[in-house]
């Protein structure tokens, strides 16, 4: 169990070291702009875009349902794929049963997409 | 045509230098990723410090060449994009313009960081940070030779997919915190894209993972040596996978936001995309985050299917080639195949982006998990048949 673990260390560095390099890219050009003079916000510039007009709404507005809907469906197939996972690597010494289970558990997904597709829940107009 | 040969040559002078030069071949071996270590072990050091320190430079080798790259790919890229369109392409800064994509890195690194008034502070400067930071952990399992992988983890393929997938927060965060209209139906879009796309690559993999008996990456690519008439190095050679190779190949795209797939950035529509408040190196860190991404992508395509670090074809004289120029020269073509066609298809519509991905992409890819193993149960599996 430690070895496995161990095995993820360099990874935790990694993880450091991207952190600190991409907030010093971050961080680094604020305090230079400020040493450099171009730092200079007044109340246009900090406002934001929309072609030149000032923004009338809020922008964080209505949006299409549809887009919750794939996420949902993400959630479902993804998982699937989760499920795949230690059903692929051990399949051959798991044999015909394990096969057989999870092309029963792939029927049943494919017809919750060919529900899902029949309803409509795929279609962009 | 001339940036396509100059590419070309490139490739070649790195193939032929691995081979004539022995000591090119040697600086990327085992030997040496492995030395690090124990030659601060030797040196004195503890063994803890011996081993972070080690650790650390194995970790600079990977970040910092990558970032070097990521500067090198775009002006590549620009160039063969001009080449396509019979244009020149950067040429002014440098010998060849070479030095252009530093040029530009600089400019914008002294550029003023706009935070707009009315954005979510905080989260509008970790968005970038995240985009990059998840570009770059990724490459901590992809191996470059056999051992010559910073960590040798045996679910490296499930690491890549969890860690990539992760690319999503930076997109949506920074549409939200924008607090502005086009920054936050871009993040939809790309949160969208991202997901119907990661679906089709999950089971795509799955063939893979199959076929190997392994989500390590060393092994899986291992496995494909002589995978095809015991000749042909790669799985992308085998008629059941070849297809899935194709749709892989797709589905990086899509993931990457790459043309035919950039809805994300499509500037007709939504200016920039998520990075349209972004300005300065905040700005910069999102293009780094997807060139890193894109080059990821090319390499997963050559370690998946075609072979990685492997020849193409399983013939001793061409072991003598380090791995590692392989690897690159595979990465190189897809890379190029990347450019050539941003160069060339025009872009999707929205409809028909979703239609490509759950109604064909999802249905063929779960076709072919039960195909691949079903075909593995009749012909490898050692219980016999049913």
């Amino acid at each position: 169990m430690a070895d496995v673990a161990a095995g993820y260390l360099p990874i935790l560095l990694f993880l450091a070291v991207a952190l600190a390099l991409s907030s010093a890219f971050v961080g680094l050009p604020m305090l230079v702009s400020r040493l450099t003079g171009a730092h200079r916000p007044d109340p246009e510039k900090l406002s934001e875009y929309e072609c030149g007009f000032p923004a009338f709404e809020d922008s964080r507005d209505q949006f299409d349902v549809r887009f919750y809907l794939v996420a949902i469906l993400f959630i479902i197939f993804d998982l699937e794929v989760a499920f795949l996972f230690p059903w692929a690597v051990s399949l051959m010494g798991t044999g015909w049963a394990a096969w057989i289970a999870m092309m029963i558990f792939l029927t049943e997904l494919a017809l919750g997409l060919v529900y899902a597709w029949q309803k409509g829940a795929l279609e962009w107009e | 045509m001339i940036a396509l040969v100059l590419i070309v040559a490139i490739v070649a002078a790195l193939v032929l230098l691995g081979w004539l030069i022995p000591g090119v071949g040697e600086f990327f071996s085992t030997a040496f990723w492995g030395g690090a270590v124990q030659g601060f072990e030797a040196a004195g050091m503890q063994q803890d410090w011996a081993y972070g320190l080690g650790t650390l430079i194995h970790i600079l080798l990977i970040a910092l060449p990558l970032m070097l790259a990521v500067a090198m790919v775009i002006y590549t890229e620009r160039k063969i994009w001009a080449a396509i369109a019979l244009r020149r392409g950067p040429n002014v800064v440098g010998p060849w313009g070479l030095l252009q994509s530093f040029a530009d890195g600089l400019k914008v690194f002294l550029k003023e960081t706009i935070i707009p008034s009315s954005a979510n502070k905080a989260l509008f400067l970790i968005a970038p940070v995240i985009t990059f930071t998840v570009a770059l952990i990724v490459w901590a399992v992809i191996p470059f030779d056999v051992g010559v992988v910073l960590a040798d983890i045996n679910v490296g393929l499930l690491y890549i997919l969890a860690a990539s997938s992760l690319g999503v927060y930076g997109v949506i965060i920074a549409g939200w915190a924008s607090n502005s209209k086009y920054p936050f139906f871009s993040a939809l879009r790309a949160a969208a894209q991202m997901v119907s796309y990661e679906v089709s690559i999950g089971f795509v993999i799955m063939g893979v993972i199959l076929w190997a008996g392994s989500m390590n990456l060393t092994a899986i690519i291992l496995g494909q040596q002589g995978h095809v008439l015991g000749l042909l190095n790669g799985y992308g050679f085998n008629p059941l996978l070849f297809p899935m190779a194709v749709v892989f190949f797709i589905s990086s795209m899509a993931e990457t936001f790459r043309t035919p797939f950039d809805l994300v950035e499509a500037e007709s529509e939504l200016v920039a995309g998520h990075q349209t408040e972004y300005s300065s190196m905040s700005f910069a860190l999102f293009w780094l985050g997807e060139y890193a991404n894109v080059i990821l992508m090319c390499a997963l395509n050559a370690i998946l299917f075609w072979g990685g670090f492997l020849p193409p074809v399983d013939w001793e004289p061409l072991y003598a080639i380090p791995g590692i120029f392989w690897l690159f020269l595979k990465m190189g073509i897809f890379f190029f195949m990347f450019g050539w066609v941003k160069a060339t298809v025009p872009r999707y519509r929205y409809d028909q982006l979703m239609r490509l991905g759950w109604k064909i992409f999802l249905p063929l890819s779960l076709a072919f998990v039960a195909l691949v193993s079903g075909w593995l149960m009749f012909t490898r599996f050692e219980g016999g048949a049913l």
